[in-house]
């Protein structure tokens, strides 16, 4: 019998109207592949399994009847920075130990009026402030890609790296993610997996742990491309709840995918030739120039000469944000107390233990650049290189880019507690460096896998779209798909 | 610019951290780091230029200032450490 985890949505969705399986056993086999593999790779932080076969009951009967929903019976992972309702929601840190929120954020709260089974809580960065899921709480997530012929484990990239990891090595059949500077689509990168961070807005922020509300922005990690378009057209809504939300109507996004980029205008920015760019990842770009070239795309070279410049000015703002954005860790409302002489003791006391190294980095240079008298040389001077990053990705729109291609990282997936990424804290950074300029200028962007390096990890193309034109996106995601074919890792675990 | 001990110190009161002798003189290196490396945007010629303020081309969405929620109180404290009655217990801040 094939194993029900091998299915995509698209294929499970079939068999389940069909009736050849029952979400029952499907969320069975999922359970049974987390419960074998969880140890060892570490995606899931918490397992909700009776919630899950409640749920798939449900789904069952709705599906019996035919009343499914979009997403009847597919049994998803979630990223542990979104409100569960009575589930372990702690954006895997330990300030907010034993949190079970009271709500559920709109994102999930979609998801589940469309009918999708909840599996569990996936594993990331602390509050999402990292590239390698290594700042979790609860350790690190192990990437399911192996180099060839070795067992060194690998990261696999972050921040969203438990929902990689889980979406690679089939423990889910999709996940919610969420990118603030790349952690959907260098994860998904690292993984061969795909990830899209959808226009800033698209999804609503509510019931999501905050990091950098400018820039958070929820979306999805899947299989493939078609997908991922299922997914976000689900966690994608018009929402009262948070103020930046778009009211505007969520596009049928399966629709696009398939459909021809012929005549599409696909912009190279030349400022992503990195200096040290290894040659493979080079090549690799030029690969995908190639396949949209064949599928009938226009290629055109263009210019986004503040891209150097999107690092720094996130290093400013991400930082500022989560400074304000953590104050509410204090001790009071929820989660860790560590008691103290007196109340300021106490907050103090409660954030050295609660918070990791990274976090406190992030929250004292957030600190420190909105402070008296620095206010202006260094937040006020971000926003205003931001302004001039935007302006670049406006300007090639409007003389005609429909999208932009480059590469996702600037390398495959690296080693766990990697010495020389840990003595410097802005070599990891650096791993951002193809994506961070799609947060800075609330673009959508999509990652793809697009080929193996020389030691067969997975690496992939990033394609850079307008505002809330998801749908050209998955339109050249699909194209790239078709050239490149899919990529599962070898099962070790 | 760069920070010396004193001023990781501070900032860390700021930012209600409790650190010990050696973690600040750790972070002042590594703060001095990324202040190193967000410096090069002071090459960028940014006279006329008007801060960010909203990423995406929208107005912000205003509600009714009507009362839509509430009557939570149990819910809202279900978390916190201490409680008391609905209340979020701290230790005493007035003498």
């Amino acid at each position: 019998m094939t194993d029900l985890t091998s299915f995509t949505i698209a294929e499970a969705r079939e068999k389940l109207r069909a009736k050849e399986i029952t979400a029952t056993e499907l969320t069975d086999a999922y359970l049974a592949a987390i419960d074998a593999a969880n140890a060892e790779l570490n995606a899931y932080v918490a397992v909700t399994a009776d919630k899950a076969r409640a749920m798939a009951k449900v789904s069952d009967e709705r599906l019996g009847k035919g009343e499914g929903g979009a997403l009847e019976g597919i049994p998803l992972g979630v990223k542990d920075l979104y409100a569960t309702e009575g589930v372990h929601t702690q954006a895997c840190s330990h300030v907010l130990d034993g949190f079970e929120p009271r709500y559920e954020s709109t994102v999930t709260a979609n998801l589940w009026a469309d009918g999708a089974v909840m599996l569990g809580k996936l594993n990331m960065d602390e509050f999402a402030m990292g590239s390698s899921n290594e700042t979790s709480y609860y350790g690190p997530v192990k990437n399911p890609w192996r180099a060839n012929g070795s067992n060194k484990d690998l990261v696999p990239g972050g921040s969203s790296g438990g929902s990689a990891t889980a979406v690679s090595a089939h423990l889910c059949a999709a996940a919610t993610a969420s990118d603030t500077g790349g952690s959907i689509r260098q994860p998904a990168a690292f993984t061969g997996t795909v990830g899209i961070k959808p226009t800033y807005g698209r999804c609503s922020r509510f019931g999501m742990v905050a990091f950098a509300s400018s820039l958070d922005q929820a979306g999805p990690i899947a299989r493939d491309v078609r997908d991922a378009a299922i997914l976000l057209k689900s966690m994608a809504s018009v929402d009262d709840k948070d103020t930046t939300c778009v009211d505007a109507p969520v596009p049928d996004y399966e629709a696009a995918v398939g459909q021809s980029v012929k005549g599409m205008k696909i912009g190279i920015p030349a400022e992503y030739r990195m200096d040290g760019m290894p040659e493979e990842i080079e090549a690799l770009w030029q690969q995908g120039i190639a396949w949209l070239k064949d599928a009938g795309a226009e290629i055109v070279d263009i210019h986004l000469p503040h891209t150097k410049y999107a690092l720094p000015a996130y290093y400013i703002v991400a930082p500022a944000e989560a400074s304000s954005n953590l104050a509410r860790y204090d001790g009071v409302r929820y989660g860790l107390r560590v008691p103290g002489k007196d109340i300021a003791d106490m907050y103090e006391k409660t954030r050295a233990e609660g918070f990791g190294d990274e976090i406190k980095r992030r929250v004292m240079i957030g600190t420190y650049v909105l402070s008296a008298g620095y206010y202006d040389a260094y937040y006020l001077r971000a926003q205003k290189v931001r302004t001039l990053i935007k302006r670049d990705f406006e300007i090639a729109f409007d003389a005609g880019v429909d999208a932009i291609l480059t590469p996702a990282t600037p390398s495959a997936a690296f080693g766990i507690a990697d010495q020389d990424l840990h003595a410097d804290p802005v070599k990891m950074y650096l791993n951002d460096i193809f994506t961070v300029t799609v947060n800075m200028a609330g673009l959508p962007g999509i990652a793809v896998p697009a080929g193996l390096d020389h030691q067969g990890l997975p690496l992939g193309l990033q394609l850079i779209g307008k505002p809330f034109d998801e749908d050209t996106l998955f339109r050249a995601g699909y194209a790239i798909e078709q050239a490149a074919g899919r990529f599962t890792p070898e099962k070790w675990w | 610019m760069s920070v010396d001990l004193a001023t990781v110190k501070r900032v860390a009161k700021l930012a209600r951290i409790a650190v010990t002798e050696e973690e600040a003189a750790r972070m002042e290196g590594e703060l001095n780091t990324i202040l190193g490396f967000v410096e090069q945007l002071n090459e960028v010629d940014v006279d006329g230029v008007e801060p960010m303020t909203s990423v995406t081309p929208m107005d912000m969405k205003k509600r009714v200032d009507a009362v839509t929620d509430g009557d939570k109180s149990g819910d809202i404290v279900a978390n916190a450490p201490a409680t008391e009655d609905n209340f979020f217990l701290v230790p005493k801040v007035v003498e």
